[in-house]
């Protein structure tokens, strides 16, 4: 009996200290979990001060106002900034109105067949396609055979084919949380197919389409690899023609044609030089662009969030 | 779904006939059809251009030569056009990027999905995604300026331009890029399997490690796979500070070119269109795409060959 007694004792023993070394294990890990978060999260937070401190005396209004020069205490993003805002109004006139619609042609009109699943193949592949694999189709389609030039046209072009797949899985993805019975009540009352599109839908969706859109415009503003394939110059010390004329018709279109760079070219010019002063300068250029980029991510994150949080059909 | 729902309705014949409003949704559907198809032109706009700009360049250079050959010389007076030399430097730098972003961003991963309280999780998460919002060449000024001159503090021997800083960098750009994908994955494995698991005795961490991630399998695999061909497709960082001198080395401190950083030299450079050295960039082009497009492929089929039904 005692013995018995004792065995069992013994057995619990071993019981205990198996279930404590498994708890320790568990402990452990977590640690090293949060660990390599807080260690991830401090380095890329060293690298960032690093990047401001090392930008912050060039930046000023003058840093803004400059154009690029051989003298690093003179050189500006005047060209920079201006021909990222011009590529981006080509890229948002034409990724944004084509995404959404072929978003909602997939979600709403296509029709289980070979063409839908064509496409559906094409739109998923193509978001895995390296960027610098646009840039040379750029350069072969945009600049050669249709002639366009290493312009703000063609960089505007090849930046919108990059954001397109993040527009139209967007436009998707908000558009299927929509319940069928909003579509049922419109169709009730007598609405087209185009009428409820238009009409709910697409008013319904809105919030994830334009969290969407912001993701994609930040990853175009960064975009280097495929704007220098294209050719864009790296010493720009010009701006295109205004495209706001002082006599009606008001508007011109010169600046499509015109020669350009961008903020992420500037900087990666910057760089290349050997000087410490042009780095100092490249510093200042890679805190404006992680400021906008950050600030742009974080709306649409933010918006995200809201829009999950305010939606209960 | 919607368009079963109108065959069921008795349709006002005055509607029905409407011949102007039924034509303009035609031409609206026609519409929306075009921007839809619009995905599989610039697929084979892609195939094409690369295609037929590299069909003279392998007049030029024999297809053979072309991928056996470890030299890569277009700027010598003898050219030489062996890919061999750029694959070497993509290889590496992708190597060294997933040692550092497969343990990082598997371990992040379970952390968030199987350790942390919803309230760290949420933190978390949109830092992740902050992260993957950060442009590429502000990574790459961080491999040439920081990372590097830390790195000869350590081995004084290194070079300016090496494969190791790049590489290490392009690993801490991947890891949130494994971690989302991983942590969907396992979140995705239903709740009655830990519960399961819990009810036997078991604790989170032997949880997490003997149900959840073999459940999660395809996902955590098909996420690496993604991995290695963000890191491949690399250009910035790469061009930036592993240098642009195409040498056939797998030696982590050696300057080397990878593919993509040799597009990129050639085009800061004076292009003449149609010559041998601008073929060149497509057929590199080429190559580059047909690795890409393997691991996508790869990544697909795994994923849908196992993922697991419950």
């Amino acid at each position: 009996m005692a013995e018995n007694n004792a065995k069992q004792l013994k057995d619990l023993d071993q019981i205990r200290a198996l279930i404590q070394k498994h708890k320790k294990n568990d402990f452990i890990f977590a640690f090293i979990g949060m660990f390599i978060i807080a260690s991830l999260t401090i380095t890329l937070l060293i690298l960032f001060l690093d990047l401001f401190f090392d930008g912050y005396p060039r930046l000023g209004l003058e840093f803004f106002s400059n154009y690029p020069s051989r003298k690093a205490i003179q050189a500006g993003i005047l060209s920079a900034w201006i021909g990222s805002s011009l590529v981006l109004i080509v890229t948002f006139l034409v990724a944004v109105p084509m995404g959404i619609a072929a978003g909602v042609y997939l979600e709403e009109y296509a029709k289980k067949n070979w063409l839908s699943d064509l496409i559906e193949i094409n739109v998923s592949n193509l978001a895995g396609v390296p960027s610098i694999i646009y840039g040379l189709l750029a350069l072969g389609l945009f600049v050669y055979s249709f002639g366009l030039g290493q312009s703000i046209l063609t960089a505007g072009l090849t930046l919108a084919l990059l954001m397109l797949p993040v527009v139209i899985v967007a436009t998707r993805e908000s558009i299927r949380a929509i319940p069928v019975h909003i579509r049922e009540a419109a169709f009730a009352v007598g609405a087209t197919k185009w009428q409820v599109v238009l009409n709910h839908v697409i008013p319904y969706s809105y919030g994830g389409i334009l969290t969407g859109v912001i993701i994609g415009m930040a990853r175009a503003i960064g975009e280097t690899a495929p704007v220098i394939t294209i050719g864009a110059l790296t010493f720009i010390a010009f701006l295109p023609p205004s495209p706001i004329g002082a006599e009606a018709p008001f508007l011109n279109f010169d600046w499509l044609q015109s020669g350009f760079t961008v903020l992420p070219i500037q900087m990666f010019n910057w760089i290349s030089r050997p000087q410490y002063e042009f780095h100092v300068n490249a510093a200042a250029t890679g805190a404006v662009i992680i400021v906008l980029t950050a600030l742009m991510n974080g709306f649409a994150i933010k918006l995200r969030y809201d829009v999950r949080k305010k939606i209960k059909w | 779904m919607a368009t079963n729902v109108m065959q069921d309705t008795v349709i006002s014949p005055k509607l029905s006939k409407s011949f102007r409003r039924n034509f303009i949704e035609r031409i609206i559907e026609f519409g929306l059809l075009i921007s839809a198809a619009f995905a599989v032109f610039i697929t084979t706009a892609i195939v094409y251009v690369l295609v037929s700009e590299a069909i003279p360049f392998f007049e030029y250079v024999s297809v053979y030569e072309f991928l056996t050959d470890t030299v890569w010389t277009p700027n010598y007076s003898i050219k030489r056009y062996g890919i061999l030399a750029l694959i070497s430097g993509t290889l590496t730098t992708t190597f060294i990027a997933l040692l550092v972003a497969v343990p990082l961003g598997t371990i992040t991963a379970i952390y968030l999905s199987e350790f942390a309280s919803h309230k760290v999780r949420e933190t978390i998460k949109p830092i992740l995604e902050l992260l993957v919002g950060v442009p590429t060449v502000v990574f790459g000024y961080f491999a040439l300026m920081l990372v590097t001159p830390f790195l000869q503090t350590i081995y004084p021997d290194l070079t300016t331009f090496n494969m190791l800083g790049p590489g290490i960098v392009m690993g801490i750009m991947i890891v949130p890029y494994i971690a989302s994908v991983s942590e969907d994955a396992m979140r995705a494995v239903p709740m009655s399997m830990r519960e399961g698991a819990y009810a036997m005795g078991a604790t989170r961490f032997q949880t997490a490690i003997r149900v959840i991630a073999p459940a999660a399998t395809s996902g955590i695999v098909a996420s690496y796979i993604l991995a290695i061909s963000r890191a491949v497709g690399e250009t910035m960082i790469v061009a930036i500070a592993a240098g642009q001198q195409p040498t056939f080395t797998f030696n982590p401190v050696d300057s080397a070119a990878t593919i993509t950083a040799y597009i990129v030299s050639v085009a800061l450079g004076d292009l003449e269109h149609g010559g041998i050295g601008y073929q060149s960039i497509f057929a590199a082009g080429l190559t580059l795409l047909v690795m890409t497009l393997v691991l996508n492929i790869l990544g697909h089929w795994v994923r849908k060959k196992y993922t697991e039904r419950y």
